[in-house]
């Protein structure tokens, strides 16, 4: 056993210090090039700018969108919402009474908006993430009827927004990515009383 | 549940049995030391590394010799990735210019990185550095898979060769896979992660103005070459906090099915390579069999459950399945089959949050864990540990109709049934006493974030988690304490190594017997009696040690969620 023992410790050492080089080191610092070569866009956060060039968001990162006017994003327990040095769930059971108490305003906000019937599930729960860049289309559709009225617009032209917008993978399920929702909602030709809310 | 949902779940199951064969071909030329293509690229660098090491890639080791330059070697990375941790603040690739991370942490994540666990007490974007994810745990996601499959190669030999002492030589195996096998891989692998939306830059922080006008931050790194082999190694160690859930580590749902894709992998590779390596094919497709039962019967009642949803939200009138802690992009069918991979693998990424399933869909990923790990298992470590059970069926099946305990040639006696009872009573040991133990001390009872049974569930889950090595996690356990770092660090190794020593014996015990040919006395170990039999065996000794843990957690939570009883 001591034989086995002192044979092993120069190998130890000697390798550790090799595959930490190639391996801590190399590896990732050449897939760093190759990325960064083949792909800068994704490589560097898949990042969306305006006009003037300021960075306006991730299209794969959501952002909190809280506003009448645009299409909200789903509750997020990253930080304070979705924030991106805190990525997380809600960790609630599914008996937990503080899971009961942060859903019921949600679903109490939405019937006040004038959803009726049952609501998409994705409208009042968290993420996994805290940062979900998507919603249902059935959660869209569901604020449709506020967008059109804020935005002085017809459901129907929101409603053809969404779907235009929505992805299907055989993989997954159906989604609409928030981000780009917003940017085409604010991209159409401004309606005649803009912006101005009804109530 | 939906026929789409179906459909994902059996092109899943597809794609990994017609890979089976080509990933096994390819195993077993690594097991064999055979020249491979990629030799002529890569054989410069193993060469080298054994000329600086003063290793002799042909000399023959022992059990003992193997398990002490099996051990040695991963201690010395241990305690290199302590010290990255440790120093992360003087170290470069550290644009957060993030602290130093405290010992009790270092301790912990050392140990869970090492011990193929990559159990995360921590917050990756708030804790760890670029370097840190880069040089302290990048490699451990390989090294702690190839020597995973170096102690499966060093059992196979066991079961393979004849009346000698010697069971294959630890650095070979281990380089070998790294090489020729993992590292390959993940460089294409990284390649598609980045084209589908990951990031891979040293960069850190970039702040966004929303459209809303807000401002957030946004946090990248070298994230794509750690996600690849975080996945094909089984580990689960997250760049980020949410693992991934998090959209810049599973940005689609092509990556999430290449993700689940690439944690079984290797583990049904494996069986094949086994199969062939003791000279019948069938042996490998029939321990496949087994497993490919019991994860059925997991994915079934998961998906089945988190479908039918969470009826304490559906009274306040939200419809449809459980979709709290769950990404839109992937949905329910897509979430529950990752929760049950990851957790019959001992990967532990999670694209879901699995403290948020519904009682009995995330009793699946905890009762898979309290399985041993055996339903394919962590690269190397699932099918050694299932070989446990199987040498501990043909003894049962011995003992229940007369046959001669034997096992593809060999006579199982009573050495190799001690140590393999050694082994498989470490887990329920640990799990169940570091759980009672949590559940009356203070320190303990001030982790969960929920109450109630549910509470109970998070400290069992963490443990089991711990000792089979999973790194999943109910996640609403503050498990970065003095107290849970310690205990947890502890369940870690003793679930890794403590199983590893008794196998790497019953492997030096089984090599020196001589071949027994089958005979009208042998039970037959490849037909459907024999999957069965390695079923029960696996699901008696789960359920019975850990039915009553289960009773108290998730199955009164349910109890509690059906009737709208709340904690």
């Amino acid at each position: 056993m001591g034989k086995d023992f002192s044979s092993a410790l120069r190998p130890a050492i000697v390798m550790t210090v090799l595959f930490a080089a190639l391996l801590g080191i190399a590896y990732p610092l050449a897939m760093t090039g190759i990325g960064q070569a083949i792909f800068p866009s994704q490589a560097n956060g898949s990042l969306v700018r305006d006009a003037r060039g300021t960075v306006i968001g991730s299209t794969v990162v959501g952002q909190a969108f809280t506003g009448e006017r645009y299409f909200q994003t789903r509750p997020s327990a990253a930080g304070k919402g979705y924030d991106g040095l805190s990525s997380s769930g809600s960790n609630l059971g599914p008996a937990s009474q503080a899971l009961v108490d942060r859903v019921k305003p949600d679903v109490t906000k939405r019937r006040e908006e004038g959803v009726s019937g049952p609501l998409p599930a994705d409208l009042v729960t968290a993420s996994g993430s805290g940062l979900d860049p998507d919603l249902s289309p059935a959660n869209a559709l569901a604020q449709a009827a506020r967008i059109a009225r804020v935005r002085g617009l017809s459901v129907e032209q929101v409603r053809n927004i969404i779907a235009k917008q929505t992805e299907a993978s055989p993989l997954g399920e159906e989604h609409v990515n928030v981000l780009a929702l917003n940017q085409a909602l604010d991209r159409l030709p401004r309606a005649a009383a803009p912006d101005t809310p009804t109530r | 549940m939906t026929l789409q949902g179906w459909f994902l779940i059996l092109l899943f199951v597809g794609i990994l049995l017609a890979l089976t064969k080509p990933v096994g071909l390819w195993l077993h030329a690594l097991y064999e030391g055979r020249r491979t293509p990629l030799h002529l690229v890569l054989g410069p660098v193993e060469r080298g590394f054994y000329a600086l090491s003063g290793i002799d890639p042909n000399e023959e080791q022992g059990w003992r010799r193997y398990a002490v330059h099996m051990l040695l070697f991963n201690v010395a990375l241990m305690l290199f990735t302590y010290a990255v941790l440790r120093l992360q603040a003087v170290l470069p690739l550290n644009p957060q210019g993030l602290g130093a991370v405290s010992e009790h942490l270092a301790f912990n994540t050392a140990i869970s990185f090492t011990a193929n666990t990559n159990w995360q007490s921590y917050g990756g974007e708030s804790t760890m550095s670029n370097l840190s994810q880069m040089l302290g745990l990048t490699i451990h996601n390989f090294l702690s898979a190839a020597t995973g499959i170096a102690l499966a190669f060093a059992l196979f030999r066991g079961f393979a060769r004849r009346e000698t002492k010697t069971i294959g030589n630890f650095w070979a195996d281990m380089t070998r896979i790294t090489l020729y096998l993992l590292l390959p891989i993940c460089v294409i692998y990284t390649i598609f992660l980045v084209a589908s939306g990951v990031p891979q830059t040293l960069a850190g922080v970039v702040n966004v103005q929303t459209l809303e006008g807000a401002r957030q931050s946004i946090l990248l790194g070298p994230v794509a070459s750690q996600e690849a082999i975080k996945m094909l190694g089984t580990n689960g160690g997250g760049f980020f906090n949410a693992n991934s859930a998090h959209p810049f580590e599973n940005p689609t749902a092509l990556t999430n099915l290449v993700q689940m894709l690439s944690i079984f992998l290797l583990g049904f590779g494996l069986t094949w390579t086994f199969g062939k390596a003791v000279g019948n094919t069938r042996q490998g497709w029939a321990i496949l069999a087994a497993m490919l039962v019991v994860f059925t019967a997991g994915v079934t009642v998961t998906y089945w459950q988190e479908a039918a949803g969470n009826p304490v939200l559906h009274q306040l009138g939200v419809a449809g399945g459980n979709m709290e802690g769950k990404e839109v992009r992937f949905g329910i069918a897509a979430s529950a089959l990752f929760a049950v991979v990851t957790t019959a693998a001992s990967c532990g990424a999670v694209n879901a949050m699995h403290d948020s399933f519904t009682a009995l869909g995330g009793m699946i990923p905890l009762f898979n864990m309290q399985l041993g790990e055996v339903v394919i298992g962590g690269v190397g470590a699932g099918i050694y540990g299932f070989l446990l059970f199987a040498i501990l069926a043909v003894f049962v099946a011995g003992l229940m109709v007369g046959r001669t305990p034997e096992y593809v040639g060999k006579k199982i006696e009573s050495r190799e049934v001690k140590l393999t009872v050694l082994a498989i009573a470490v887990l329920p040991l640990v799990i169940l006493g570091f759980t009672a133990l949590s559940s009356v001390l203070q320190q303990g009872l001030a982790g969960p974030l929920n109450k109630g049974p549910h509470g109970f569930s998070e400290i069992l889950y963490a443990f089991t988690s711990a000792v089979a090595n999973n790194g999943s996690a109910f996640a609403g356990l503050t498990a970065n304490t003095p107290y849970y770092n310690g205990l947890l660090g502890v369940a870690m190794w003793v679930g890794r190594f403590f199983i590893i020593v008794p196998m790497l014996a019953i492997a030096g015990s089984l090599a020196a017997k001589k071949y027994t040919p089958e005979s009208a006395g042998s039970f037959p170990t490849t037909g459907g009696l024999w999957v069965g039999l390695l079923v029960g065996i696996i699901l008696i000794l789960g359920g019975l040690t850990f039915l009553p843990s289960l009773a108290l957690g998730p199955i009164a939570d349910h109890l509690a969620m059906i009737r709208g009883q709340l904690f």
